[in-house]
């Protein structure tokens, strides 16, 4: 009896047996067959390509349509790269706010995740310039202040002024002042031209220029002192001709208007 | 109509007691004379006038200081220092310092002057007439006199040869200095008539120079969209003429996709939607180079001249009386950006002996 009932099998051994099997069935199928599958579709880059896809359809699609591909009121994005996406967005010119002769910089409202995402999924659109790696704007030849400020009269200064600090272009538009501008947008913005800057490919500038230039443009918008005094937007002696009428002799003639208005007479009439 | 006189100032209407001015109501016109004498306060109290004294004196002292102080600053200041000062910010200190200083050195004299002259010097109103400007008739007649005297004497009238050579001699004396007007410098001949591209030929083209590389571009190295600036080959910023030179050859390189380009004549003269425009203005030569790559237009900075770049260069706006010339460009055998012949008409502004 005993014999027996040792080697007699539960009455729910069947059923164990085939819950296990089904279970080795799927958990073999899921770890092998769609194995490779997946490991494409959680790799970092189409991530970010498929959240940037959905945060363009929200902030960017109304004008630039929703696969990039531009529309009346917006240009197609495909081959702008991902330095353009990082420039507009990152300096708060896209999404624009209204249409009108210049899009102005305003504060950005991305995370700097969520600028890469969109930067990627733009990116994906069509080959293009892409973000600079900090080592590709940062100088650390000792003259890059001397070469970059030569080449940044020759290329820049046309409008940007001789001190970066911006001016006036046809029918409303400008070129911005470039204080407190970062080093990485500067370089993206000579790579990709935005608005109606024109580019200074590498094939005609190369990255060591630009280098130099993002060098010139941080000191003289930064570091530079002035050692005369007030700089009055660096805009020439138009400013300060200007200053000098106005507060300097406005200073004397109310110095004058004060002396004859009050009377030494002892009797004040 | 009269509230801003004072009181004394208006002849005298209400029969008040300071009563010298000459009031005659029948003329309203009749001199009202001086007002009355006011003494100050210095005048007549000798402790107000010692303060006023004190007061004048303390700023040429102040002044003093104030020289001393910039001597000190100008030993003592290192030339490179540089201070944060509120409004100003970062300047440098040496400057500031022998500005504030001359600047309250100079004030303090001119301040203490006009304290001086207003409490301590002498107030009272002092009438100075004229004398006439004419002189009295008998040395009016004297003087007539004597010139028809001496007249008569040197024979100026009688002598009519005299007289007539030396007028002659008078006005020929000022053209010797309308002859030196000719060292004003040499004619320019041709010279406003050609640039340094005037050395290409078919034959013997020459290259187009980036002014960033220093190196010759080729078709795929400008993009659409970009900006770079060009001058031929062979001329080097060490040359010693290079300043000259570049004023007349200096290129705006731009490529615009070959069907925005409006005008055929200057889409072939270019490579490609590769244009190469002068970037001289035709207005008075300020290099033009405020390129906007969507409009395609180039702004003057000078005079505002804005041209349309897409359009042979049309004037759309401002001063400028005609396009900006274009240098006819194409590829050599190594497949580098060349011009094959000076521009087609002179760069820069008109001058009169322009063709065209």
């Amino acid at each position: 009896m005993k014999k027996l009932s040792a080697r007699r099998r539960h009455p729910l051994a069947a059923l164990v047996v085939l819950l296990l099997a089904l279970a080795a069935t799927g958990g073999l199928y899921a770890a092998f067959a769609p194995a490779e599958k997946a490991q494409a579709d959680t790799s970092a880059q189409s991530l970010a390509i498929d959240e940037g896809k959905k945060l363009f359809a929200v902030g960017c699609s109304s004008c630039h349509g929703l696969n990039g591909q531009g529309s009346s009121d917006g240009p197609s994005l495909v081959g702008v790269g991902s330095a353009a996406v990082d420039f507009q967005v990152g300096t708060g010119r896209m999404p624009a706010q209204q249409p009108g002769a210049q899009v102005p910089s305003k504060k950005n409202i991305y995370s700097q995740t969520q600028i890469d995402q969109m930067a990627a999924f733009v990116a994906s659109l069509g080959p293009g310039p892409v973000i600079p790696t900090e080592e590709q704007y940062t100088a650390t030849d000792a003259n890059a202040v001397a070469k970059g400020g030569e080449l940044f009269r020759t290329n820049c200064a046309q409008c940007h002024n001789f001190a970066g600090q911006g001016g006036a272009l046809t029918k409303g538009k400008y070129a911005p002042s470039l204080d407190g501008v970062d080093p990485k947008h500067i370089y993206e913005a000579m790579q990709t031209g935005p608005q109606n800057m024109p580019s200074f490919p590498d094939t005609t500038m190369p990255e060591e220029q630009k280098k130099q230039i993002v060098a010139f443009v941080r000191h003289t918008t930064n570091d530079e002192p002035n050692p005369g005094g007030l700089a009055l937007g660096s805009l020439g002696p138009v400013t300060e001709g200007l200053f000098g009428w106005i507060f300097g002799l406005g200073a004397l003639i109310a110095v004058a208007i004060w002396v004859a208005a009050h009377t030494t007479k002892a009797k004040k009439s | 109509m009269s509230h801003d006189i004072s009181e004394e100032n208006l002849p005298e209407s209400h029969g008040d007691s300071h009563g010298h001015a000459v009031a005659v109501h029948d003329d309203p016109f009749a001199d009202p004379g001086l007002p009355v004498h006011e003494p100050r306060r210095t005048d007549i109290d000798e402790r107000a006038a010692k303060r006023a004294e004190r007061q004048v004196s303390l700023m040429f002292v102040v002044s003093m200081l104030a020289t001393i102080g910039f001597i000190a600053s100008y030993v003592v200041l290192d030339i490179d220092k540089i201070v944060y000062i509120f409004p100003l910010g970062h300047v440098s200190a040496l400057n500031f310092a022998l500005g504030l200083t001359l600047g309250v050195a100079l004030f303090c004299i001119g301040a203490g002057a006009v304290h001086w002259a207003r409490t301590l010097m002498s107030d009272h109103e002092l009438p100075a007439e004229r004398h006439p400007i004419e002189a009295d008739d008998e040395v009016r007649a004297d003087v007539i006199e004597q010139f028809r005297t001496g007249a008569a004497e040197s024979g100026f009238g009688r002598r009519k040869m005299i007289r007539n050579t030396l007028i002659g001699s008078m006005a020929m004396v000022p053209l010797s200095g309308v002859v030196l007007l000719r060292d004003l410098g040499p004619m320019p001949q041709q010279k406003l008539n050609h640039t340094g591209w005037e050395a290409a030929t078919v034959q013997k083209p020459l290259q187009l120079i980036n002014m960033n590389t220093n190196e010759p571009m080729k078709p795929e190295d400008v993009l659409v969209g970009s900006l770079t600036f060009a001058k031929p080959e062979g001329l080097e910023e060490d040359a010693e003429d290079f300043q000259v030179q570049i004023a007349k050859d200096a290129l705006m390189l731009i490529r615009i996709a070959p069907e925005d380009i409006k005008d055929s004549t200057s889409r072939d003269k270019g490579f490609e939607g590769i244009l190469a425009y002068s970037k001289i203005c035709t207005h008075v030569g300020c290099p033009i180079s405020l390129y906007e790559q969507q409009t395609h237009h180039a702004l003057c900075p000078c005079h505002q001249s804005t041209f349309d770049l897409a359009d042979g260069a049309r004037v759309i706006f401002g001063p400028a009386g005609h396009p900006l010339p274009q240098l006819k460009i194409t590829t050599d055998e190594q497949g580098f950006l060349v011009a094959t012949g000076d521009f087609d008409e002179p760069v820069g502004p008109s001058f009169w002996e322009r063709k065209r």
